[in-house]
């Protein structure tokens, strides 16, 4: 066993962390007050201190879509958003899309296409997804696949989402 | 009720839906510590010093370990061997002053909130003795040494190729790419009381992990519990043990304390990758699209202190009749973490240079490109001279031409349009192992009609979980959803690392005979009741079925389990098995595929797209026709990235990796990737093993890029050999 020498350390002065800031924020339906340092992202505020770890980090710097949240029904990189910007905001995650053991039909959905493998790219491609046919802007699969290339998928499900997304469609659009 | 073979929805399915299932770095415990990495940003040379104190100077940060302070570890390279690890001298986390990649990681700190240990890990001040070192393989080509890897070289190839009638030779590339899965590294370990850990990692293999940890930190296999429920994608990252895991345990056991440990993106360019690899192949034909030899030599680039090398060559001669043929494979070293295995590891870049060949070589005969291929079809291992247990690949060229259109094709590139676009179809072929591995497996039955099943293995989103509950309810004659599968453990059964294909024939062989003992268990069972319809049969003569022991002659003589075991005053029955293959050196066992590809070339801008792919693959039985199809169109999206988006770039100057990062290494996004389909090729086997079952975690994507790289070549008449395939390649 190879036991390397300890070495003394002094402290200079030291650096003292951020004040903490109360924000409020409306967690899938439920109010949630918490103290969190202006550094501190949503994605890691719900992960790390509401225990909602649902949403996912796949990249932390806006690039793959794993965190992918909605804020006031708007899909958001919850990884670029810091906690503190979001006071009095109403946000769903993954965990808030179904409703007393219900399954949201996109959750449904991506079951039936099998539109996932490893599944942690998953609840961001579902909010994600829940956000684009909140926008009414995707009608066909062309813009689909254009409109979800926010959300990487390195399982390469992408066919598979994109016919689970067209069901959900469909389903939602006959019971509105 | 069969399971087997029906597209089964994912028994772990809702889990992932609802964002219930857990990764390795959302495990917690009172009182977690965050970790963050400092990495180094030499590619060789010492640390000449290190200093932390600005760092430990941070309101919340515990403790800095580097490789001054940081807790025993084992000296000798036996501690770190793991049964994945080249030969070689692994590499050893925080061991010493040793830089020996850029990336390297060289301290950790530990703080009370993630973000405090990020920013404390940017006040650690290194200086280095820097020295000169080498991370090109392009300037190493003359210190490429050969590795004894591939198949002997039969016939004499340089006298064939001297009296070729046509002859087609070039050299292929393929760059660094890296696996990229979604979930990033982590570990969390828990410190619990005595020093006994929990380690929840992200790994293919928990017990090849557990004895890693052990080996190093000296610790007993008792002491030290790895668990993975879910992985978020591995393609291969995982099979090793990486650093992360060493230094949350260094954490946890210098704080005595529960340690979080996740690697940012960009140090994740820090870990194993698939290696750079020239690739030279030399085809000798004559007119008739006879071959008379095949000489295939890669050169790939390793580590300084690992010899990593897959084969890469010897599927050259081994998929097409060729009496000449001759492989090299040597390895050059850089100043670079050792590469690992990625998806297909050899095939996937071996077999990318062959088919691009094959492709070439039918352009200069003008043949086809599948009648090429079915002219010097092979129904042998031509390198061992063996019958396969059982090889489709003709059915595969004609279900995968048939279901494309591939008869429609006109042959002269530049010929097919659509628009403005310029139309490309390719093809190739794909060859991969059926490799199978000993597993155990452990069955308890309970007299409710209830059975858990539990292996060591891992589901890294392949589907293990699912199949493994498929081929238990099979066997044991019970419905689904009273099947509960565990695996992700390292206190169950053994397994192999999750790999190679190999699971799900390894894992369904393991329950069905660890089932066949419980079946025989519950005939003695049912035979000690009175007037016992089953009386005087053997285990052979019943099977399970609908929750009963039903002769097999006679579906009338049944008796329920619940009866049968509740007669014997039998609450549960448990079994443990350990199953190995019988050893079969007179057959070769292979799965094969068609690859057909439809590209789309924008003639001003050079954008390439690749608007269909169909895959024929014949791979035995398939257990799950659902996932088996998700693992197989995943692969063609792999495939289509090797072709066209994906490469790691390196400055030379630092040795360092310019793109780590997902924006500017590009993997294929929903909009690169359109109509796929996946046939799997009728393919009986009684002689692979008793299911037939085959794997189908590589095979799906060899071959891939060759046929995207024929279609370009079919559609604009460029050829090109370096991957990938980018806009300036074809306008240039
Ligand atoms: S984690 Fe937010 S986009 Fe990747
Ligand atoms: S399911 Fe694995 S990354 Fe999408």
């Amino acid at each position: 066993m190879d036991d390397p020498t300890s070495r003394s350390r002094f402290r200079p002065e030291a650096t003292s962390k951020p004040r903490e800031i109360s924000v409020t924020l409306h967690v899938n339906g439920e109010q949630r007050t918490l103290a969190v340092a202006p550094w501190t992202t949503l994605l890691d505020a719900l992960r790390d201190r509401l225990h909602l770890n649902g949403t996912k980090k796949g990249c932390d710097h806006g690039q793959c879509g794993a965190c992918t949240v909605l804020i006031e029904g708007r899909r958001v990189n919850a990884c670029l958003t810091l906690a503190v910007m979001k006071d009095g905001a109403h946000i769903t995650t993954i965990e808030g899309l179904s409703a007393d053991g219900a399954l949201h039909p996109l959750q449904q959905a991506f079951i039936d296409h099998d539109a996932f493998q490893c599944g942690y790219c998953t609840p961001g491609q579902i909010c994600s997804a829940a956000g684009l046919l909140a926008e009414g802007k995707a009608k066909t699969a062309d813009e689909i696949r254009e409109l979800m290339s926010g959300n990487i998928c390195r399982c390469g499900a992408y066919p598979n989402i994109v016919a689970a997304i067209q069901q959900a469609m469909g389903a939602m659009g006959s019971k509105s | 009720m069969t399971y087997i073979g029906t597209p089964t929805p994912r028994v772990d399915g809702r889990a992932k839906v609802t964002g219930s299932a857990q990764y390795a770095g959302e495990f917690t415990a009172p009182d977690l510590v965050y970790g963050s990495v400092v990495t180094s940003t030499i590619a060789k040379g010492r640390i000449a010093r290190i200093d932390a104190s600005q760092a430990l100077a941070v309101e919340g940060v515990l403790d800095v370990l580097t490789h001054e302070n940081r807790p025993k570890m084992a000296s000798g390279d036996k501690g770190y061997n793991d049964e994945v690890a080249p030969t070689g001298s692994p590499f050893r986390p925080l061991f010493d002053d040793k830089i020996k990649f850029n990336g390297q990681p060289i301290a950790l700190v530990l703080a009370e909130e993630w973000e405090i240990s990020r920013f404390a890990a940017t006040l650690v001040q290194v200086d280095y003795d820097a020295e000169t070192h080498s991370t090109d393989l392009h300037t190493r080509i003359d210190k490429a040494y050969m590795v004894e890897k591939p198949d002997k070289p039969r016939g004499n190839a340089a006298k064939a190729h001297a009296a070729a009638a046509v002859r087609h030779e070039a050299e292929y590339y393929i760059p660094i790419e890296h696996h990229n899965p979604m979930e990033l590294f982590a570990s969390t370990v828990t410190w619990n009381d005595g020093g006994k850990l929990t380690v929840f990692d992200k790994t293919q293999g928990v017990q090849n992990v557990q004895r890693y940890i052990c080996g190093i930190f000296g610790l007993k296999p008792d002491d030290v519990r790895v668990m993975s429920p879910f992985v978020g994608g591995a393609f291969g990252s995982g099979l090793r043990p990486q650093y992360q895991v060493v230094l949350a345990v260094q954490g946890a056991l210098q704080l005595k304390r529960a340690v979080r440990l996740v690697l940012t993106r960009d140090q994740m360019y820090g870990l194993g990758y698939r290696p750079a690899t020239i690739e030279r192949v030399a085809i000798a034909a004559r007119n008739d699209g006879t071959l008379d030899a095949i000489t295939h030599e890669a050169i790939a680039m390793t580590s300084q202190y690992e010899e990593f090398s897959r084969n890469d060559t010897s599927w050259s001669a081994l998929l097409y009749k060729s009496a000449n043929a001759k492989y090299e494979h040597k390895l050059a070293r850089l100043d670079v973490p050792t590469p690992s295995d990625m998806r297909a590891p050899g095939a996937a870049t071996g077999v990318y240079a062959l088919e691009c060949a094959m492709d070439e070589l039918a352009v200069a005969l003008k043949l086809d490109p599948v009648e090429l291929r079915l002219r010097c079809y092979s129904d042998r291992d031509q390198n061992n001279d063996l019958p396969y247990t059982s090889k489709q690949l003709k059915e595969c060229y004609r279900k995968g031409a048939e279901a494309f259109g591939w008869a429609k094709r006109t042959p002269e590139p530049r010929s097919m349009r659509d628009g403005t676009d310029l139309v490309g179809w390719g093809m190739a072929t794909g060859v991969w192992e059926a490799l199978q591995m000993p597993m155990g497996n452990r069955i308890v039955l309970t007299a409710n009609g209830h059975a858990e099943v539990s292996c060591a293995t891992s589901d890294i989103g392949t589907g293990t979980y699912t199949i493994m509950a498929q081929v238990a309810s099979d066997a044991l004659g019970l419905p689904i959803d009273n099947v509960t599968v565990k695996l992700g453990d390292s206190s169950l059964p053994h397994s192999q690392v999750e790999g190679g294909s190999w699971t799900a024939a390894s894992v369904a062989y393991a329950i069905t005979t660890t089932a066949d003992e419980i079946r025989r268990e519950l005939l003695a069972l049912a035979q000690k009741m009175p007037g016992s319809p089953l009386a005087g049969l053997k285990h052979d003569d019943v099977v399970l079925s609908d929750g009963m022991i039903v002769a097999k002659a006679a579906a009338s003589r049944s008796v329920p389990l619940a009866d049968a075991m509740r007669h014997g005053g039998v609450e549960r029955i448990e079994r443990e098995k350990l199953s190995e293959f019988k050893e079969d050196n007179k057959h070769a066992r292979n799965t094969h595929s068609a690859i057909f590809v439809e590209v789309k070339v924008d003639e001003q801008l050079g954008v390439i797209r690749v608007t269909r792919a169909v895959n024929a693959v014949a791979a035995g039985r398939i257990i799950n026709t659902k996932t088996a199809a998700s693992q197989i169109m995943g692969s063609v999206v792999w495939g289509i990235g090797m072709a066209l988006h994906e490469e790691t770039l390196v400055d030379h100057a630092f040795g360092r990796v310019m793109n780590a990062n997902i924006a500017e290494y590009h993997v294929p996004v929903n909009a690169d990737v359109h109509d796929i389909k996946v046939i799997f090729v009728e393919e009986p086997d009684s002689t692979v093993n008793p299911l037939g079952i085959k794997g189908v975690g590589e095979i799906g994507i060899v071959g891939v890029a060759a046929a995207v790289a024929n279609a370009v070549y079919h559609a604009t008449g460029k050829r090109v050999r370096d991957l990938p395939i980018t806009i300036d390649k074809i306008l240039g």
